[in-house]
């Protein structure tokens, strides 16, 4: 509801289309890509007639934008996830990018390190907008971490595949955390987070997970 | 005997439960980002030089039929001989009858991957030759009887406590962990290992064809004494090695020496181009080079996956890749470590055995964006995963992936499935406690995410809901 409400106090509509569910990367990611294209057809499908698609997940927009061309190369179907790869935006590019706005007038008083998720950082490219955005929140301390352009190990189905490497990255990941000190580790992804956090919840770690865009809807107390 | 699956898993375990040689990795790579990153600064564009160097090996590749034509006519026109070998044994048998015929008892060896690819080691020692490595770590891995670590840095993962327990307990050196003196001592070795040898091989990094030459890249001098000093020069190398000009080397040595090891150009770069004759009485007396296909040629043939052949063997995709770090070269059982071993030894082996390599990725892409030739690393392992899937599917995972797609075309359905979820919580964290489930991968080291008291859809109904009463 973060981005919702950012978008909002923005001055913009936001829709949520009901019949929206997957982008189509599990299977895709897999290598079940007739599989995948089902998924992606019914999200061609549901948002075909939006001036603009806004997602706060570096990794499914990756999909959209940057999965859906192989997918749906030299099918019928290329033009169309052509076109809406152009209007679809994860949601820090869209901010800055695209609004151009940096201070949200929020205010998050705590210690916060960002961990660059390879989807947003390598196929979007993103990595100066989060930092514009939360060098604007008021209280907020960003320490980053060394190799926070690591991957933290997630990988879809491979961290189910290979949970020996995949938990192997996670530590690495963790231990590049806990470094700095940080009481939250912020990200533009809730697949890397939900990796990072359930791991350390389970060793019990004194840091907590939290999307960047709760951090730039919460306002002073 | 097992399949490579399981003897990569049983690796796989065996390694990430070492927390320090993980340690011990990372920390061997930390400088090297550093002098990658300050070296690269030396190019005046690095994006455009990466996109020039794969521009060039893209023209070799597409005309590698005739470059390598003129190459081997050069070559012969100077009296050496090339040798063209489809399959590895076709390219053991040329070696050992190039030794038999001359007699050859010993063998100096410089750095070279292609020869761990045929296994000519093991070839020749059942022949009776003796082979010793030259290059420092390789011949630290000969006598630990391991293949490399890693291609460019063999025996990275060896401390130097190991090193002296190694040389004293086959070399019968002094008790000594002090890296230069460790280096002297293989040194003293292997001097005199140059001069009874019978014949040098070398690989190279680089085939320069229309000038007939072959380029080798070292740091130690060892290649070039190799080469020097023996009777008989032998070169092996892959026939993807091509680059069209002399001067293409002015830039593929610097970019080799930056991406693989951090360094503005590497100690020798050597160009050899034939044997000695009556005008030029440098050079040995007998030159042979062998080039090896095994399966190169279908790769070629691959119009997906053809920039494969890119690869330089620069390793600057191991270096920054999380899965190599984590559980070293040698768990991945093939020649080739890292991602573009795992993009390349289903195509060169076979993807029946070898597609667990395309899955034990996470797909980051920091292999791709450090690949100086520009190779799309982790692309290409996602499309191998879909040829794997395609060639074999897993019933399994075809079965995850209709429910999932059954429920996500069905928004009611999905809607319904997430109240459910959170009821049978309870339910999903008692399976996720039986080991050797799919749930067990995640829970084993990492707690499930506890559901929401509502889904994303009820709560933005409701805002939708309160958005209307106030208006
Ligand atoms: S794939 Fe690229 S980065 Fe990896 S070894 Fe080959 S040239 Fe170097």
């Amino acid at each position: 509801m973060a981005c919702v409400k950012i978008l909002e106090r923005l001055g913009h509509k936001v829709v949520f289309p009901e019949r929206q569910t997957c982008c189509g990367q599990p299977p895709h990611n897999t290598g079940y890509w007739k599989e995948a294209r089902k998924s992606a057809l019914r999200a061609l499908d549901i948002f075909e007639d939006a001036e603009v698609i806004v997602g706060p997940s570096g990794s499914c927009i990756a999909m959209m934008k940057d999965g859906y061309g192989d997918l749906f190369k030299g099918t019928e179907h290329e033009t169309r996830a052509k076109a809406l790869a152009a209007k679809t935006f994860e949601f820090t590019q869209f901010l800055v990018n695209k609004l151009g706005v940096t201070d949200l007038g929020a205010a998050f008083p705590h210690k916060v390190t960002f961990h660059d998720g390879c989807h947003g950082l390598r196929m979007l490219k993103a990595k100066h907008e989060s930092r514009a955005l939360l060098a604007k929140v008021k209280g907020l301390e960003l320490v980053e971490m060394s190799e926070a352009e690591s991957c933290c190990g997630f990988g879809g189905t491979f961290s189910v595949k290979f949970p020996k490497i995949s938990t192997a990255m996670v530590e690495k990941k963790v231990a590049s955390i806990l470094e700095t000190g940080a009481e939250y580790v912020t990200s533009l992804d809730a697949s890397c987070l939900m990796n990072i956090g359930g791991y350390a919840a389970r060793e019990g770690l004194p840091f907590k997970t939290i999307h960047i865009a709760e951090i730039l809807a919460s306002q002073e107390a | 005997m097992s399949s490579p699956l399981t003897r990569f898993k049983a690796a796989v375990a065996d390694a990430t439960s070492n927390e320090a040689r993980r340690d011990f990795i990372y920390k061997a790579l930390g400088g090297y980002y550093v002098s990658r990153d300050k070296n690269k600064n030396n190019f005046r564009d690095w994006q455009k030089a990466r996109e020039c160097a794969a521009q060039t090996k893209y023209e070799s590749l597409n005309n590698l039929a005739e470059e390598l034509e003129i190459f081997s006519k050069k070559i012969e026109g100077r009296g050496g001989h090339v040798f063209f070998a489809s399959t590895p044994s076709e390219a053991r048998e040329y070696i050992l009858k190039v030794a038999r015929d001359n007699g050859v008892k010993k063998i100096i060896k410089s750095k070279c991957m292609t020869s761990e690819e045929i296994h000519l080691n093991d070839a020749l020692e059942a022949a009776g030759t003796e082979v010793v490595e030259s290059d420092l770590g390789e011949f630290i891995q000969q006598l630990r009887k391991e293949p490399p670590f890693h291609f460019v840095f063999p025996c990275m993962h060896v401390k130097r406590d190991e090193i002296n327990t190694l040389f004293q307990e086959n070399i019968h050196s002094r008790d000594t962990n002090n890296p230069a003196e460790l280096t002297m001592i293989a040194r003293e070795y292997l001097r005199q290992k140059y001069i009874d040898a019978d014949m040098g091989i070398t690989g190279a990094n680089f085939i320069v064809a229309r000038d007939g030459m072959i380029s080798v890249t070292e740091n130690e001098g060892n290649s070039r004494l190799s080469a020097a000093m023996p009777k008989i020069h032998l070169v092996l190398v892959g026939i993807e090695k091509v680059v069209p000009r002399l001067e293409d080397l002015a830039l593929f040595l610097p970019m080799l020496a930056t991406a693989g090891a951090g360094q503005p150009l590497t100690g020798y770069n050597t160009q050899y181009a034939g044997p000695r004759t009556a005008e030029n009485p440098d050079g040995p007396e007998q030159f042979h080079v062998v080039l090896l296909d095994n399966n190169r040629t279908q790769l070629l043939a691959d119009a997906e996956h053809r920039d494969a052949l890119h690869c330089m063997r620069c390793g600057a995709c191991l270096n920054v890749c999380p899965v190599f770090k984590n559980i070293g070269g040698l768990s991945y059982g093939t020649t080739y470590q890292g991602p573009i071993g795992s993009l390349i030894t289903p195509h060169l082996r076979g993807t029946k055995n070898w597609q667990h390599l395309s899955y034990s990725s996470s797909l980051c892409g920091a292999c791709t964006q450090a690949c100086p030739v520009k190779i799309d690393i982790h692309d290409h392992l996602l499309e191998n995963r879909r040829n794997a899937a395609t060639l074999a599917p897993s019933i399994l995972w075809k079965m995850i992936f209709f429910g999932f797609n059954f429920i996500f075309a069905h928004p009611k359905l999905y809607a319904l499935t997430f109240k459910i979820a959170k009821k049978i919580n309870p339910l999903t964290k008692l399976a996720g406690k039986v080991p050797g489930t799919l749930l067990y991968g995640w829970t084993g080291t990492r707690k499930l995410p506890e559901p929401p008291k509502s889904s994303f859809r009820e709560r933005f109904a409701e805002h939708k809901k309160q958005d209307l009463s106030v208006r």
